[in-house]
């Protein structure tokens, strides 16, 4: 593997460049087809709101996929993630209105570990919802 | 009705290996709008020491609906509602990265049933590895079953 940050030019508190991503009602329908899951409450706004939800609402993995992107793009080679997970707190709603949602999604190193290794915690937000209430990464620098 | 607890240790081999094609890789970058070479481009890959393109961090994701109908959660015996389930926690370990012309087997066990207030939680531990038995990841997922904690049901009854 072969990252482009290394290990000695970072410390605790150094921040990940954030990003904003824009979720369409047609980023959905593709991570539908791509993904394999097509539950109805990620396509469907008349079901959607049918079982109490503001509107269609964007996959947890489908937004799990774009936070990976802060860290994968700071350190290029997306084979150095190690180990990553997060804790979904609040679903990304996806109106057709022609503008959708925006993730916003920062990083900062919280933890530098052995062998090369830092925990990259990552925190997402969409309008005023908090979309994880954990996220990190571990990832091999070089 | 409470999750049946029984269910806890239970495994459940996939029925057959999942074979990772570049293909496939390249349409789930595309859906998730990643452009970086390492999923496309072979040469790019192994510009950065891999033998082919590999996948992004969450593509074993497509694993969970490829042998959907074979996963615990559609056990019947086990009383998940899937109208009730949201999603709680997902975490991937990656042993090393999954790459194109990986055949891969998945075993999925139930590791945990729990109480969370009025809600139960899932947890899934999948082990993936090559058909070769060589590690591959290890996949943690947490599924929400709303209200359906015996505590919720005697607030209820």
């Amino acid at each position: 593997m072969a990252a482009a940050v290394r290990y000695a030019d970072v410390e605790v508190g150094t921040e990940v460049p954030a990003v904003d991503f824009a979720v369409q009602r047609v980023n959905l329908v593709r991570y539908c087809g791509a993904s394999g899951d097509f539950n109805t409450i990620h396509w469907n706004e008349r079901f959607a709101t049918s079982v109490g939800l503001p509107n269609v609402i964007a996959h947890g993995m489908y937004t799990m996929a774009e936070a990976a992107r802060v860290v994968t793009d700071w350190v290029g080679d997306p084979g150095a993630v190690v180990e990553y997970g997060v804790r979904f707190s609040s679903p990304v709603v996806v109106p057709d209105d022609g503008v959708g949602a925006t993730l916003t999604v920062s990083g900062r190193v919280e933890e530098k570990l052995a062998d090369n290794r830092v925990v990259v915690g990552l925190t997402a937000t969409s309008g005023d919802a908090k979309v994880f209430s954990g996220a990190r990464a571990v990832v091999q620098l070089a | 009705m409470p999750l049946n607890r029984d269910f806890i240790g239970r495994s459940y081999p996939a029925s057959a290996p999942y074979e990772v094609g570049r293909e496939k890789i390249r349409e789930f970058a595309t859906a998730i709008g990643d452009a970086n070479p390492a999923y496309v481009d072979a040469d790019a890959a192994r510009a950065l020491g891999h033998p082919d393109v590999i996948a992004p961090p969450t593509f074993l994701t497509v694993l969970t609906f490829r042998f959907f109908d074979e996963s615990p959660i559609v056990d019947p015996g086990l009383g998940l509602e899937y109208s009730r389930v949201v999603h709680g926690e997902q975490r991937f370990v990656h042993h090393r990265p999954v790459r194109a012309g990986d055949r891969l087997a998945v075993t999925s066990r139930v590791a945990d049933i729990r109480d969370a207030g009025r809600n139960e939680l899932l947890t899934t531990q999948s082990e993936v590895t090559t058909v070769d038995s060589e590690r591959v990841a290890t996949v943690y997922n947490t599924l929400v079953s709303r209200g359906t904690a015996a505590s919720a049901a005697q607030q209820e009854a």
